[in-house]
């Protein structure tokens, strides 16, 4: 089974990308570790998901910390912080 | 429905009068309603704006708006919450976001409104894209959102005991 990642907003477009599957890889258990596993890919992802990035995340549509556990299956989604209203 | 995404304008007259009937006998226990209506200026930080896309996360958002009405209800005691928030291009003067809170007074029905505009602004997956005459740009969160949120913490100061007024 695959987790599925959203991008939004100025992050989508930094990335060029809306979405992907990935495979749960080897040693990520939260939503940090998984942004931290993104932003190894280098260029654009390191620039964009780099610790200093006001980035923020979500698991199966929930707001949550760095700390928050990533399963197989799950949705998870990085963007920049909200603006509505 | 409390809560509705929608690309379509509203009309505040109708969506009052809509909620205030589905009170049924309730509604004669109404003694205020609250409702706020945000649009679209024609100008940020130093540009001129000639429109406002709204791009936002189907799915998240609703579940965020509904929470959060969940927890000004629980927070105040209010007959009912209303949550309008329009998404795609918008042009000046156009309404983007409307609160409706029926409540018994006044007091309930400000409080339950402008907490939820606060928890809105930081909490829902919104985010405004503004064209203006240097181009394209995404609007920045503001620090000032974040601590208009954070006041209704419930460890903030003045804050106990806010759900009993």
């Amino acid at each position: 089974m695959a987790i599925k990642i959203l991008y939004f907003a100025g992050l989508r477009e930094a990335l060029g990308t809306s979405n992907e599957s990935l495979d749960l890889p080897a040693g990520v258990a939260t939503v940090g570790e998984l942004r931290a596993y993104l932003a190894a890919r280098g260029g654009k992802w390191a620039e964009q998901l780099a610790p200093a990035r006001n980035v923020r995340m979500a698991v199966v549509q929930l707001m949550v910390p760095a700390h928050a556990p990533v399963k197989d299956g799950d949705e998870v989604a990085f963007f920049p912080p909200v603006t509505g209203g | 429905m409390p809560v509705r995404v929608q690309a379509e304008d509203f009309d505040l007259t109708r969506e009052v009068a809509q909620l205030r009937a589905a009170q049924g006998a309730r509604a004669a226990q109404i003694g205020g309603i609250a409702t706020f209506i945000g649009t679209v200026r024609d100008v940020n930080d130093g540009s001129g704006v000639s429109s406002l896309t709204l791009e936002h996360y189907p799915g998240m958002t609703e579940r965020a708006l509904e929470d959060i009405v969940a927890q000004a209800r629980s927070r105040w005691d209010i007959f009912d919450a209303l949550v309008i928030h329009r998404v795609g291009t918008l042009h000046p003067q156009d309404q983007i976001v409307l609160v409706v809170i029926l409540g018994m007074h006044r007091g309930e029905a400000f409080g339950a409104c402008e907490f939820l505009m606060d928890y809105l602004k930081t909490q829902a997956p919104f985010w405004k894209k503004e064209a203006t005459p240097q181009g394209e740009r995404w609007v920045e969160a503001r620090s000032s959102d974040d601590e208009a949120a954070a006041r209704w913490d419930a460890d903030a100061p003045g804050n106990a005991g806010k759900g009993d007024q």
